[in-house]
């Protein structure tokens, strides 16, 4: 396929690996903080490919993986509302809440579906007039316009019975909170290609600026993540961390500007629980007061019995980096993609399912 | 989550446009992206198109990458 096929060449591949190689002399630690990196890292052996001196760690871009187990109990709890569909992107209903999950939810009758996009969640709720249809409204900067897209669908073709339980997260703060907690030393930081689609490359300035640490924003084939690295360590051998865009026929500095305008007008900036991290402020979207009757907050209301965290599970030290999934005693023993403890197992993005799938003992 | 494919925009209608993936139609929301024409590929996450591929971009990274693998010598 085209823009795909060529940005896999083995040839160049080694080529460039061979380059990376040849000018990297300090040891240095990078994170790629998106989901789909990690999974492209494992799935390409790229960290085979790179030199010994870089070594590569996951961070929090799993949208899945991020969901407190709070807000995940209150989806739950809302599906088992009378006369409610729930809709959600379709690893959600796998992931084990304080209790249950969506998916033991359906199985004891509550109206759950798996949809591909909220163009999908809209139609369902014009066809099921008399019941509430609800979109778990999950991921990062690439997806909010999307469901801001929606609400501003409904509004206009006055569908009053779609609501969103937004859970959206955005991802400069929360890389501004693993800078300062300051339990992982970095060096460079792999940017997430498709939030940077949206945002741009300018929100990411502060990084090196503040705290001297590399951020190239790449894309998703393996030979964008091999350029990516290369410029890094680039960067960091010259000791002149700054923010650069290896996927500049995605990614422009300024972003897609419609798209965030659209979702500034829907959703105003407010505090989101991340799993693993706690409460970062200014790292959620909320609906703004305008569009309340689309916030499923606003309009149910729930009661949730007290908070369980599945015991043993290492999810949150996987998402800040500061574990590697091998080092949860759980891993392939007791929690395997079948079987899954904790979300970093059930999502497609999550690191412990990217090293389940494609891991050997050279690269765990 | 984030995952996002390039697909080619066929036709274009209002909001909507047919998007073409390795031989597969499909109907795309072109509401993030009002400046995507027919011949374009787009980006498209969760039925949306978020974003137009810049070609003479991609031109310019093959040829970035096919210079440093010149310059390499394992080969």
């Amino acid at each position: 396929m085209k823009f795909i096929d060529e940005y896999q060449d083995n040839e160049l591949a080694r080529g460039l690996a061979y380059k990376i190689a040849q000018r990297s002399t300090k040891t240095i630690r990078l994170m790629e903080f998106c989901g789909g990196h990690t999974h492209a890292i494992l799935r390409y052996g790229i960290r085979q490919l790179v030199p010994k001196t870089v070594e590569m760690r996951s961070g929090p871009g799993c949208p899945v993986c991020v969901t407190a187990t709070a807000d995940l109990d209150k989806a739950i709890a809302l599906a088992h509302l009378p006369d409610v569909i729930i809709t959600t992107f379709g690893d959600m209903i796998r992931v084990p809440g304080s209790y249950s999950s969506l998916q033991q939810a359906k199985a004891e009758g509550a109206d759950v579906r798996i949809v591909y996009s909220t163009i999908d969640a809209v139609e369902i709720a014009k066809a099921n007039p008399g019941k509430s249809v609800i979109f778990i409204g999950i991921g990062f900067e690439t997806t909010a316009p999307t469901i801001a897209a929606s609400i501003l669908k409904a509004l206009q073709d006055k569908i009053k019975n779609f609501h969103v339980l937004s859970l959206n997260k955005l991802t400069p703060p929360v890389m501004k909170a693993l800078l300062d907690s300051g339990e992982l030393k970095l060096d460079g930081i792999i940017g997430p290609g498709h939030v940077s689609v949206i945002i741009g490359s300018h929100p990411y300035e502060f990084i090196p600026r503040d705290y001297g640490v590399a951020c190239v924003i790449s894309g998703f084939e393996p030979l964008d993540i091999l350029l990516c690295i290369d410029k890094l360590v680039g960067q960091i051998e010259k000791g002149e961390p700054k923010v650069e865009i290896a996927y500049p026929r995605g990614v422009k500095p300024e972003g897609n500007r419609k798209a965030w305008q659209l979702t500034e007008n829907v959703f105003e900036i407010g505090e989101a629980n991340w799993r693993g991290i706690g409460i970062v402020p200014h790292s959620g979207l909320k609906i703004r007061e305008k569009y309340e009757r689309f916030d499923a907050d606003k309009t149910f209301s729930v009661s949730l019995k007290p908070l369980r965290e599945p015991k043993g599970c290492r999810c949150g030290d996987v998402i800040r980096g500061a574990a590697m999934p091998l080092e949860c005693k759980l891993f392939r023993k007791v929690c395997t993609p079948e079987r899954p403890i904790g979300p970093c197992m059930v999502s497609s993005e999550g690191a412990c399912a990217a090293y389940y799938q494609y891991g050997t003992l050279e690269n765990l | 989550m984030c995952l996002a494919v390039p697909v080619k925009i066929v036709s274009i209608d209002g909001d909507e446009a047919e998007a073409e993936i390795a031989g597969v139609r499909r109907r795309v929301s072109i509401a993030l992206t009002p400046e995507a024409k027919v011949g374009d590929y787009v980006l498209l996450h969760t039925g949306y198109a978020i974003g137009v591929i810049d070609e003479a971009e991609a031109e310019e990274t093959l040829k970035l990458l096919e210079e440093i693998a010149s310059l390499s010598e394992v080969h």
